[in-house]
């Protein structure tokens, strides 16, 4: 097995590393200063150079969004964080915040200087108590030492940081569905482009904003103290550095893992101790609930966990949340318990995404039940196609795609569930209710 | 009603925001623990007053989300993750293990008001399934007997 450099989770262990003069002893706000005292071009260019892209899910460069916000732009905008995270198999950001608070809030002092923002606020959902509770310590230690509020670090550069609690919405962590509830809003994504403008250009209370996940802003700490280049080194192609995985269901040792992006899945398998008591795999989803799995063979077990791989074989590297099934589960039955979160989540806003998501729930029902026809697989087909890129925000595609995936490679699974006759049943049944009525 | 320390800490709150109406999700928290983990009528009334919002803009945003609570629930409500990676590592037997025990039906409270038993969606804790929050904590790698000295403590 190749060697792992720990970049983020360097000082993981270290006792009372929440606590500011425990970070401050092992390379803590070394990156704030530093950055502080560099141009804020200077900075954007490391970020570009390291590679740097968004860990919430999508994958876009860091470095476009830190440029778009509009230079010696003097009124109101915004850094915002995303600490939501909802999306199932997905547990990193939790532990980040928990062990180490104020590495994110030094990654929030590098981002704000670098957009030359005053106001940063970090959206934690509401279950995170624990992480809100360390989060509101840290950044209470950093406004006692002048590291927030006032010309922090004795420069003329001002700084506030908010820690704001959400209430229980998957959907909130679509990022303008984040931005409508820190607003005070109900959590409903708003009009994107063309219709509207990026939130770099209008974004919270109609002003310049960015918004990354958590791990983003974090990982640009190392990245300023070891340089763009020397993280670059890490990884190849488009997915450079580390990244944060989070390894769960059955394995022998699940937890979060810090892995060079492109690690072959076998290697992060083998260091989450193997397959639970031995017992054989049969699939795995890459990347978070939301993106398709694949059988645990040869073929993809071998394949490098990184954006690209992943794509190019149609699933995606998501957030991270990398997730075994041995085979005692049955793929079916654990689709049927995703969409049931999904149809659960969807805020109803359009009709691709409200009608679809509870179309495959109860279709989903249906098989599981006995009751399954023939031709709804077909179906399931449709309804993932007609969501796919015609609902309001990505929630829909997150929806449809784990079935796509799940109907690609265990179709068998599915058929075998379904009676038999119900094909030929289906066809010579006499037309319910509307003809009767006539 | 709000306390005045309650006041004070929502005017404190409204300073951190370029628009009042910023305050609402942090108000309604706070209206929720004053008002006994639930939010009537009366509590979304005095946050659109304090916060001078329009009541029924207030209740749509309450309604939105699930953790403001719209009917009184147990002193302690259990919430269980049963999403998929803790239903893999046994998440729908714990609800019934607990279930079992308390003598409730998942969605129930128990007669005298103590525990509120719910599934849960993903807690963010999927490499300690199964899982469960209660109130403010979470509980990880669910046992059986973990359950048993959980619920055993709390009964006290
Ligand atoms: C339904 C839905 C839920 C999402 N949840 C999260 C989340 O919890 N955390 C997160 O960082 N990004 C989440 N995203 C992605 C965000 O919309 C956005 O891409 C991300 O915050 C950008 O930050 P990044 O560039 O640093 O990754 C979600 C997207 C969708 C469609
Ligand atoms: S895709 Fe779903 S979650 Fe997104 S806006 Fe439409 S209904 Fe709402
Ligand atoms: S699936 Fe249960 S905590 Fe994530």
């Amino acid at each position: 097995m190749s060697e792992q450099p720990q970049i983020l989770f360097k000082y993981r262990n270290v006792e009372n590393y929440s606590n500011i003069d425990v970070y401050s002893q092992h390379e803590g706000y070394t990156a704030a200063k530093k950055a502080l005292s560099m141009e804020q071009d200077a900075i954007i260019e490391e970020i570009r150079i390291s590679g740097l892209r968004g860990r919430g899910g999508a994958g876009f460069p860091t470095f476009i969004k830190w440029n778009g916000i509009p230079k010696n732009w003097d009124s109101p905008h915004y850094l915002v964080i995303n600490a939501d995270e909802g999306e199932p198999g997905t547990a990193k950001d939790r532990e980040l915040m928990n062990k180490m608070p104020h590495m994110l809030v030094e990654g929030c002092i590098i981002a704000s200087w670098a957009i030359r923002a005053h106001s940063c606020y970090i959206y934690v959902r509401g279950e995170y108590v624990e992480p809100i509770n360390a989060l509101r310590k840290a950044v209470a230690e950093a406004y006692a030492k002048g590291y927030l509020g006032k010309g922090i670090f004795g420069t003329s550069f001002d700084l506030d940081i908010v820690v704001h609690s959400g209430a229980g919405s998957y959907e909130c962590g679509e990022e303008s569905a984040l931005m409508s509830s820190l607003m005070g809003e109900r959590g409903m994504p708003r009009h994107k482009p063309p219709s509207a403008p990026l939130p770099v250009i209008s974004g919270v209370w109609n002003s310049p904003t960015i918004i990354n996940n958590v791990e983003t802003i974090a990982t640009a700490v190392p990245i300023i103290n070891m340089g763009g280049a020397e993280y670059a080194k890490f990884g190849s192609g488009r997915s450079l550095g580390t990244k944060l995985f989070t390894v769960s269901g059955h394995v022998n040792k699940p937890a979060n893992y810090e892995f060079i992006l492109g690690t072959p899945i076998r290697e992060i398998l083998e260091t989450a101790g193997g397959p639970l008591n031995g017992k054989p795999l049969k699939f795995f989803i890459p990347g978070g609930s939301s993106t398709p799995m694949f059988p645990a063979t040869d073929k993809f077990l071998d394949l490098p966990l990184d954006y690209e791989t992943m794509m190019a074989n149609g699933s995606m590297l998501g957030s991270g949340g990398l997730m075994f099934f041995n085979e005692d589960v049955s793929v079916p039955a654990l689709m049927t318990r995703l969409m049931h979160f999904y149809a659960h989540e969807s805020c109803g806003k359009c009709t691709p995404c409200r009608e679809g998501t509870s179309w495959l729930t109860k279709i989903h029902d249906r098989i599981m039940a006995g009751g399954g026809r023939h031709e709804d697989l077909d179906i399931l087909l449709d309804i993932c196609n007609n969501i796919g890129g015609r609902s309001f925000c990505a929630l829909g595609d997150a929806a449809a795609m784990p079935i796509q995936g799940a109907l690609k490679h265990f179709r068998h699974e599915y058929e075998a569930l379904i009676p038999s006759q119900s094909l030929s049943k289906r066809i010579f049944a006499p037309l319910p209710l509307a003809t009767a009525a006539h | 009603m709000f306390t005045a320390e309650a006041k004070e800490q929502l005017d404190n709150i409204i300073k951190k925001y370029p628009t009042k109406k910023a305050a609402l999700l942090p108000a309604l928290w706070l209206a929720q623990e004053q008002y006994g983990g639930w939010l009537p009528a009366d509590a979304m009334r005095e946050v659109a007053g304090y916060l001078e919002l329009p009541p029924a803009e207030v209740e749509g945003v309450a309604t939105f989300y699930t953790m403001y609570n719209k009917e009184p629930i147990g002193k302690h409500h259990i919430e269980v993750c049963h999403n998929i990676a803790c239903m893999v590592r046994g998440s729908d037997d714990i609800i019934d293990y607990i279930g079992a025990k308390l003598g409730i039906e998942k969605g129930a409270t128990t007669a005298d008001g103590k525990f509120t038993l719910n599934g849960a969606e993903c807690l963010g804790a999927c490499a300690n399934a199964p899982c469960m929050m209660i109130k403010d904590k979470y509980y990880e790698d669910l046992t059986p007997a973990k359950v048993d000295a959980i619920i055993d403590d709390l009964k006290k």
